[in-house]
Order: C-alpha cells, then structure tokens, then sequence
C-alpha cells in the first residue's frame, strides 16, 4: 500500500493524459525535469491575467500583489527548507546558477592560489565546471573525494583531502547513481577543518524532506522544475552573514540602494543578488509547486518513491538478471529514486529509442555526469526515474519495453 | 509515424553486430582523429593511412564506442572509403551529408540553392550506407550518423594540411 494515492495525483497532471504513439504516456525523466500539476499552471496562468506588474517599483495595487505574490513565494521555499530566515533565499535562474553564484562572488572574494575545492566524482557538471573554471583563473586546486565499488563516496582518506582545503562542494543525492550522501557528517568535517560546505541539493530537495539546519551547511542550490514547479527559477540558500559579506553577482537594477556617477551601494540581501527583473511568475509558479508536494507531504513522497524504487530494482533484477547492470546502491533506504542501468551490448541511446515506441520516457546519455561516467567505465546509461505520479504499472510498462528492446537487439 | 524498422534497417544491425574493420594503424603513417559527440559521449577513433603517390585511402581502421546507428555508419563508411582515391571520398561525404539532409552550402548562407550539389551527387553511390536515410526520421540520431563522417572529414583536412 503507498503512502501515496498515485491514480488521483497522475490527474493532477494534465500532459499524462496525453498518448504518444497512441501508448498512454509513462514519464520516468523526473530525475531530469519534472511534470506540472495543474496547480501550478493555473497560478501561473492566474498571475498574469490578474495580478501581473513589475516588483518593488509601482505602487499601484497589482504591482503590490505582484510584489507580495513573489516574496510570499520566497517565503515558502524558505519553510520547505527549513531555513531560519526568508532573506536567506536568493532566487536564482536554476540551481546551475546559484552554485555560478557562489563560485563568482564568494570564491573569487575568498580564494587564492593555493586555496584547495573539494568535490566527489559524483558530482553534476554544475558543480564541476563552475569550479574549473575558478581554478584555471585563480589556481584554486580542485580535490576528489572517490566512489567505493558500491557508489558511494570513498570518506577513508577525507581528512587529508579536507586539510586546508577553504570549500567542500557536494551533492546530497546523485543524479546518475541516486546515491544518497549523508550531509551532516560532511559537514562537520569541513567545519573542522575551516572549510565552508556547498550542498548540489538538486536531486534531493524534490524527494526528500530538507532541513538546511540539521545538515549545518553553508549554501545550498537547488531548482523549481525538479519540484514540479516551473523552468527558469531556483535558489540559492545562504547563511544571511556569508551572503551579507559577500560581493554582488550581477549588477543592474534592484540589487542597489544608490547608485551615483562614481559608484553604487547594494541593496539589502537577498535583494542584492537579484539584478534586473526577476522571473517573477515563476517564482509564484515555485511557490504553488511547493504547497502542492507540501500538501502530499514530504514523508509520504520519500515512502512511495522508496516503494517504487524497490519495485523497480527487484523487477530489473527479477526480469534481466545478469544481462543488465544496475549502476547505483542496492540499498533502498540509502538511495533516491533515480535507477540507472545498461544492457550487456546494447547502446543505451538504442534502448531509449525503442522505449519511446511505447511512450516511456527515459534519459539516455552522461546525464552531465561525464568525470562519473569515467569512473564507471561506461559513455553512456539509461536512467529511470521516477516521482509522485509513478507507480508499479509505470514500472511493468518500462519492463515490458525494455524486453521488447533486448529481443530488438539480440545477437 | 517513423517506425523503428524505418531506422534500424537489417543491414544497420548487420555492421553493428559486426563491425568492418576495427582496429589501429600504426601512427604514423596513419593519421588519428577522434570525434565525439558531446550529447551521448559516443566517440569514434579514426585511423586514416592516406597514400600521398595516389591519393588514395590505402586503409582505415576504426575503434570507439557508441550506439547502434553511430557504429553501424562508422563501419559503413571505412567500408566505403577504403581504396578510394580522395576525390571520390571527399564527394561521398557530401553525398551522406546531403542524405542527412545537412547541406553545408545552406548552412554556411551563401545563398547556394543546391542545385550545383545534387547534380554533382547524381552519380554518386551510396550503396549501403542508404539504409542509414530513415534516421532523417528521429532528428535527435542525426549526429549519430554523421559523427565519422565529420571525423573522416576532420582527418583529410588534417592530412591535407600536413602534405601541405
């Protein structure tokens, strides 16, 4: 029995009511970007039609409801993290942004050559790249936490790779491996040796209940259409004293106080990281994401995505046995809901393609994880994953695909 | 609706089962290229042996990974350029490219309405490598297709430079 009722929430969603190739639509790239509920869409649609102005200017009653309507959303993120103050949310384009954020005005006010990053083979390219980019110019050296034979991270020699290290950058769940990392441990670690903690919370703060104070970090990124919420806006979450000291990001207007013809002075955090008009629709788009898989409850997601899961490891297993291998923890509990996979001699970009035949949607590909992919020896996996909307018959439809893909294939 | 068997042609699956002519060249004489394609971490490595009295591709060998239709099309073409004179080579790749429906003349904008191109590639055989037309079908697997032509392209470009 799940904790969740997937029948009534799959008609949350208006797109599963669509065919493709005359097939009932089986979406298993959440891990990717999420479906809409119609929530989100009508207060989006609701935003525009009634209640639309630019924010923080107009002092006419809908630019007041714009500008309420978009903190109120800054608000919930704030709550649906847990975090101690709602000035504390910077909002941002997505979560690549906000890591781009931190490694822009943090680091390059913070670090020097000589300064050492650590990371994990595990990473997202979001939290690689930014950070090559910092060590090619500042020569900032880039430290590797590695993965033990069973995905997780390899913490023997953490110490040493955390001495004198000024940042560890991490990610809180796998997009490739659906690897769980434990924060608060990591956390302390850094702490203790002076190092500031970075959470690539993406993949987990749409499944798994998030408290910013339990894990004890310093910034977490993460995105709205991983939420069910829409594209083009995430956050950044900060501790108020780091994103006070910090310098602006991108300069313009509404992040200053005053601006003169020899210089300006910034606006009040978080306001001081939003140049420009912000995605103001969005934002309320975000905020009724939020209410919505609120709403659900948090610990019943995390139930039912365990649930489905398991479901789906024990099918892949049950069903192709030593012909597929799974790339990620057996372990249910210490992992998230993104399975990835590959058959013995068969491309995962030819599984997909078959797949799309009967309307199963999955990833094909590096999933921006190529340094990963390396350690795994492998160019390319096909991922499932899934979210509120999936259930056991969505699992029996990817089965029943992917055997027709094995026998398509066969030598 | 394109069909799977409008892309995965039996022959498809043929020279992805079982590739022609993998393997290395000692380099040099032969000229190494690899392509990737940034999107699927497909990769072909090219070995290219070019002899300069001819000007013919005296062998190929291929090595790399990827999908079906990038396997199959790497192993079609050295099929079809080995022994080729440079000339012929470099018409067939325009020929694959105007099968993909990529005809560089209209993506550089030089106002070339393609006519000059397609009389030039009437007499052009493709052979084979016309079971690859369906993946026009599934735009996305257009790269698969045209990453070792756009390799084989990068390593007579290569050679060229370096007779030069």
């Amino acid at each position: 029995m799940s904790a969740l009722d997937v029948a009534t929430i799959k008609r949350d969603f208006p797109i599963l009511k669509r065919e493709v190739n005359g097939r009932r639509l089986v979406y298993l790239d959440s891990a990717s970007s999420a479906q809409k509920p119609l929530v989100v869409l009508d207060a989006m649609d609701d935003a525009y039609r009634n209640h639309y102005a630019n924010i923080h200017r107009g002092v006419y009653t809908i630019a007041e409801e714009a500008t309420a309507a978009f903190e109120d959303a800054r608000r919930k993120v704030a709550r649906f993290i847990n975090a101690p103050r709602t000035d504390e949310i910077v909002f941002t384009r997505n979560a690549t942004e906000s890591i781009n954020l931190v490694a822009y005005s943090w680091a390059r006010a913070n670090l020097h050559a000589g300064d050492a990053i650590v990371l994990s083979h595990m990473e997202h390219h979001a939290n690689v790249v930014p950070w090559q980019i910092l060590a090619a110019e500042r020569g900032v050296e880039l430290r590797w936490i590695p993965m033990t034979p069973d995905f997780r991270l390899d913490l023997t020699n953490l110490d040493a790779l955390l001495d004198g290290a000024r940042l560890l950058a991490i990610s809180a769940m796998s997009n490739v491996l659906g690897t769980i990392n434990d924060i608060r441990p990591l956390a302390d670690a850094a702490h203790a040796h002076g190092a500031l903690v970075l959470v690539d919370a993406c993949q987990f703060v749409p499944h798994v209940a998030t408290d910013v104070q339990q894990w004890d970090a310093d910034f977490i990124a993460f995105s709205s259409h991983k939420i069910l919420g829409p594209t083009g806006i995430g956050a950044l979450w900060a501790r108020l004293e780091l994103l006070e000291a910090m310098p602006p990001f991108l300069g313009g207007g509404e992040m200053i106080r005053d601006v003169r013809l020899d210089g300006f002075t910034t606006n009040d955090v978080p306001w001081k990281f939003e140049a420009g008009t912000p995605a103001i629709v969005e934002a309320v788009g975000f905020g009724a994401a939020i209410d919505y898989i609120s709403a659900l409850g948090m610990d019943a997601v995390r139930a039912h995505e365990l649930l489905v899961t398991r479901y789906a490891l024990d099918s892949l297993r049950d069903r192709f046995g030593d012909s597929l291998t799974i790339y990620g923890p057996t372990d249910v509990d210490r992992r998230g809901g993104a399975v990835s996979f590959l058959f013995d001699g068969i491309h995962a970009h030819d599984i997909s393609q078959v797949l799309d035949e009967d309307a199963v949607c999955v990833r094909a590909g590096h999933h921006c994880a190529k340094p990963l992919m390396r350690q795994l020896g492998v160019p390319a996996t096909t991922r499932a994953s899934f979210y509120v909307y999936n259930d056991e018959a969505d699992v029996d439809a990817l089965m029943e695909a992917l055997a027709k893909a094995q026998k398509f294939f066969a030598v | 609706m394109a069909g799977l068997e409008d892309l995965y042609r039996e022959i498809i699956l043929d020279h992805y089962r079982s590739p022609r002519n993998r393997g290395e060249l000692p380099v040099p004489p032969a000229h190494k290229v690899e392509g990737f394609n940034p999107l699927c971490g497909d990769e072909v490595v090219l070995y290219l042996d070019v002899d300069p009295e001819t000007d013919t591709v005296h062998d190929v060998k291929i090595a790399g990974q990827g999908c079906s239709i990038s396997q199959a099309s790497t192993s079609m073409m050295s099929a079809a350029v080995k022994g080729k004179p440079l000339s012929e080579v470099r018409q067939l790749i325009r020929a694959f490219k105007a099968l993909m429906s990529i005809h560089e003349s209209k993506l550089e904008g030089d106002g070339d309405d393609g006519s000059d191109l397609a009389a030039e590639l009437a007499g052009v055989r493709l052979g084979d490598l016309e079971a690859l037309q369906g993946v026009v079908k599934f735009p996305v697997r257009i790269k698969c297709a045209t990453l070792a032509w756009n390799t084989l392209q990068q390593a007579l470009d290569e050679t060229a430079q370096t007779q030069a």
